[in-house]
């Protein structure tokens, strides 16, 4: 009898674990990494240290020393001498795959635009491996980066992170073991896309009454479940005290999991922590009320994208923890896009535990956001911020990591760290800076001027060879 | 009272210094790019009534009213921002305040003479935000609306004038893939429309199908000294403009070409100036399969003119960036300041913009590279004026930068 029991509750323990299940799981595992050793670098950190003429040191795919330290025998050296080294660059929000090049209509797979509420689909369900702007991105030092849903609907749908490593799926881009991130969105593009439908959302007020009754579902939704799983829980100590197993049986087999709801799932998952919430927003004042409704419901805003009001309430957002990723420049394209100016990332990053984020929202953009970062600093330097490179690189790089919930993996050359390292021609805060080697796990996987390690999409093999018969 | 006081006493002097830089103005220890593909070198520049008076090794001697020491930093004509509707959009989304294009507006006829300058605003928000960084004039675009022919622009000064119109008036036209696809259903079927309203200017008669007879005078007018703008980036598409071109005997001017490279010598021996984005690299459309980011280079190399455009209107100031990075990927730092500067002008047939006895003093000094995206401008200059250096977005920044809001941010300001 015990062993029914035991038998049964597993059974149930495992189809509720399914609920939260690792589905389409990663299949990216790093080739073998050669021992490298980058002499003689100005090395930016990722997390506010530079050390001049330093060497760095990979081995087994991860970070292991800078200054000194021991190599292996069969170690690859790079004369790094007038060149820079700085952690692989990262970008919060991309669409590439989802909305990739060549820019058809067949290819527009970011935005469910069908329903505000569609927490059910994952973006990653939309990538299409083969885009020409990841090859591009990785030209640019872009080793790793969230692919959300647009912005059409009040909850988009799940955002993946990826390495930028090519390959035919996207599972063999997956990061392992980074969060899912919930693509949210305030403003003008809800009301609008479904206020032009005479549906609602079609206010601000609509917006944010959608996402509280959606977030009321979602704790209805984890209650059964909490409900459950505790249920299954008592059943497992009743039958371990051997005590009443009969009855322990057959209140288990009468207590049926909650059904499971992908949506839910996936909004459940933003109220435990689990994933991380990106919320597109660009006005000071719909941020607070953000703010405001996530400690109604509980949860914890992780990142405002686009933000271009965040410097109005950068104290807020610093006191809260949440980071602000945001353009060097863009602005007045709409009118919640007014008010953007250029010190917007510096003033972020102004207070005590500010965390400023560069990111791109764009094919172009991903491929230069070393030149957005430079921007980006040199605006708050000329207005009285002082703001040295080792500072701004974390836009790029750490702060971008912890925006993922990666930073404990990526985002810095900290002993340990995957080795995501691009080494620059010079300085990257410039204009003429370039990406010279980049690295993903200690694997070059990108060399200038290099055909060997310059990867093509699919999609680029073979056009125009009409020009050269 | 000492703060009202304080507040006239600014007023004041920020009219005197506003007059008195009118008069003579003397720039010193400037490291002048004068606007050609020539190095940079150290140089005086004295400016008299907003002309440029003289450039020289050593004018210190002069008398001025103002002296401004450069101090090494690099000076330059202020810049060109593109192909824009600068003033003509000031919110890209809020579109009864976009006032580019023409829509919805079924007659079936093509509209050339639709004049985006008319609806020209130089009070828009949009203006001294681009000014600021160092612009000062662009070429005013018909953007796409749903005809081949979009309408007529031409160059225009950002220096606060209702009517600061210079130059010839440009033609926009369509005939990438895009587009194709909208009118007719097909580029063939733009080629057509084209070449048959194109025929009805030969013909004496009244009864016109393409075009009103408006149209056709501003198709005549500008086929004898206008410009037109093809939008064109697929390779054939691009040998097509030639073609057309030299067909109705017309001044083309290619606008995208992200596969011009490809018909290099054909532009060249043409004498066609293409007009680029050197950021593009992606292939977007099917009709930028080829696009590279050494397109201005290879152009360049070929022999034909290269000039910048973003795209963009709102964030226009990128146009630096747009350079830097066709300088990052081979063209000559020479070829891009040209390009930026006094290239335009010629182009579109604009008043000269150059540092140079006899001209519009409208200068930048800068921080640093004028093609580089660590540095901005210091200084513009617009007339021999010295520009207030003040947008709505300095304002907003001077109002948001204090740590200490007081009362609130509504009282602070600028």
């Amino acid at each position: 009898m015990p062993a029914l029991l035991v038998f049964l509750i597993t059974l149930l323990g495992c189809t509720a674990a399914q609920a939260q299940s690792d589905a389409f799981p990663s299949t990216y595992a790093a080739p073998p990494a050669q021992p490298i050793l980058l002499r003689n670098a100005t090395i930016l950190t990722g997390d506010g240290m530079r050390f001049d003429g330093a060497d760095l040191y990979m081995e087994e795919g991860r970070i292991s020393w800078i200054g000194e330290g021991d190599t292996a025998p069969d170690t690859v050296v790079v004369d790094a001498s007038n060149r820079w080294v700085t952690p692989g660059l990262i970008d919060v929000h991309s669409h590439l795959g989802v909305y990739p090049s060549p820019g058809v209509a067949a290819h527009s797979d970011g935005n469910e635009a069908t329903a505000p509420v569609t927490a059910e689909v994952w973006a990653e369900h939309s990538v299409w491996p083969q885009d020409p702007g990841f090859p591009r991105a990785l030209a640019g030092g872009v080793t790793a980066l969230q692919i959300l849903p647009g912005s059409a609907n009040l909850f988009g749908g799940r955002g993946v992170t990826l390495k930028n490593v090519p390959s035919t799926s996207y599972q063999g881009m997956k990061f392992p073991d980074a969060p899912y991130g919930l693509k949210m969105a305030c403003g003008e593009n809800p009301k609008r896309v479904y206020g032009g439908r005479t549906q609602s959302p079609s206010t601000r007020m609509g917006n944010v009454a959608a996402y509280r009754s959606a977030w009321i579902r979602a704790q209805r939704y984890q209650a059964d479940w909490d409900r459950y799983n505790k249920a299954v829980e008592d059943a497992a100590e009743a039958a371990a005290d051997d005590g009443s197993g009969a009855s322990v049986a057959s209140a288990l087999l009468t207590n049926t999991p909650p059904r499971r709801n992908l949506e839910l799932d996936t909004l459940a998952g933003a109220l435990r922590g689990d994933i991380l919430v990106h919320m597109h927003c660009y006005r000071a004042d719909e941020m607070l009320t953000i703010l405001d409704m996530a400690k109604e419901f509980g949860y914890r805003v992780g990142t405002f994208h686009h933000g271009v009001e965040a410097y109005k309430i950068a104290d807020d957002l610093a006191d809260h923890g949440v980071c602000g990723a945001l353009w060097a420049d863009w602005w007045g394209f709409k009118i919640e896009a007014y008010d953007g100016i250029q010190e917007n990332i510096a003033l972020v990053d102004r207070p005590e535990g500010g965390c400023a984020v560069v990111h791109s929202d764009s094919d172009e953009g991903i491929q230069r956001l070393n030149q957005e970062a430079t921007k980006a600093m040199l605006r708050g330097n000329r207005a009285g911020l002082s703001i040295p490179p080792e500072r701004a690189i974390r836009w790029i790089t750490l702060n971008a990591a912890k925006s993922l919930g990666i930073d404990d993996q990526t985002g810095s050359l900290s002993t340990g760290k995957m080795a995501d390292v691009v080494l620059w021609n010079q300085d990257p805060f410039s204009v003429y800076a370039k990406p010279l080697q980049v690295y993903i796990d200690g694997v070059l996987r990108y060399e200038r001027g290099n055909p060997d390690l310059n990867p093509q999409s699919d999609f680029e093999l073979g056009q125009l060879l009409g020009a050269t018969q | 009272m000492r703060a009202s006081h304080f507040w006239l006493c600014l007023l004041i002097s920020a009219l005197t210094s506003h007059w008195a830089s009118a008069d003579r103005l003397l720039i010193i220890n400037g490291n002048v790019l004068i606007g050609d593909d020539r190095p940079a070198a150290q140089l005086d520049i004295l400016v008299d009534r907003g002309q440029i008076e003289t450039v020289a090794e050593d004018l210190k001697s002069v008398e001025a009213d103002r002296v401004i020491d450069a101090q090494g930093r690099i000076v330059t004509p202020a810049l060109f921002a593109g192909i824009t509707a600068a003033g003509l959009s000031e919110i890209g989304m809020v579109y009864e305040a976009v006032d580019s294009r023409l829509n919805d507006l079924y007659t079936g006829l093509m509209h050339p003479e639709f004049d985006v300058r008319k609806a020209y605003n130089p009070l828009s928000s949009v203006i001294p935000v681009t000014r600021v960084e160092g612009y000062s004039y662009s070429l005013l675009m018909a953007s796409f609306g749903d005809r081949t022919i979009s309408g007529q622009g031409s160059l225009v000064r950002f220096d606060g004038g209702f009517d600061s119109f210079e130059g010839k008036t440009t033609i926009y036209v369509n005939v990438d893939g895009s587009s194709g696809n909208k009118i007719g259903g097909s580029r063939a079927a733009h080629w057509m429309l084209l070449d048959s309203a194109f025929e009805e200017l030969s013909v004496d008669d009244d009864d016109l199908t393409l075009i009103s007879a408006s149209g056709k005078a501003t198709l005549k007018a500008a086929r004898r000294d206008g410009l037109f703008v093809f939008r064109a980036n697929r390779a054939s598409d691009i040998y097509q403009v030639l073609r057309f071109s030299r067909k109705h005997k017309l001044s083309p001017i290619i606008s995208g070409g992200q596969e011009a490279w490809m018909v290099a010598e054909e532009l060249a021996s043409a004498g066609v100036p293409v007009v680029l984005n050197a950021l593009d690299n992606l292939p977007g459309s099917f009709d930028g399969l080829g696009a590279r980011l050494d397109n201005a280079a290879l152009l360049h190399e070929a022999g034909v003119t290269v000039l910048f455009t973003s795209g963009e209107t709102h964030n226009a100031r990128k146009l630096r960036q747009v350079a830097g990075n066709a300088v990052a990927n081979g063209l000559s730092y020479g070829a891009a300041v040209a390009a930026m500067t006094s290239l335009p002008a010629e182009i579109f047939g604009g008043k000269p913009r150059m540092i140079a006895p006899g001209l519009r003093a409208d200068m930048v000094i800068w921080s640093g590279d004028p093609l580089d995206v660590n540095s901005a401008a210091d200084q513009v200059i617009i007339d021999g004026v010295l520009d207030s250096m003040r947008s709505r977005q300095t304002q907003l920044l001077e109002r948001y930068l204090p740590e200490d809001a007081g009362l609130g941010r509504a009282y602070i300001n600028p």
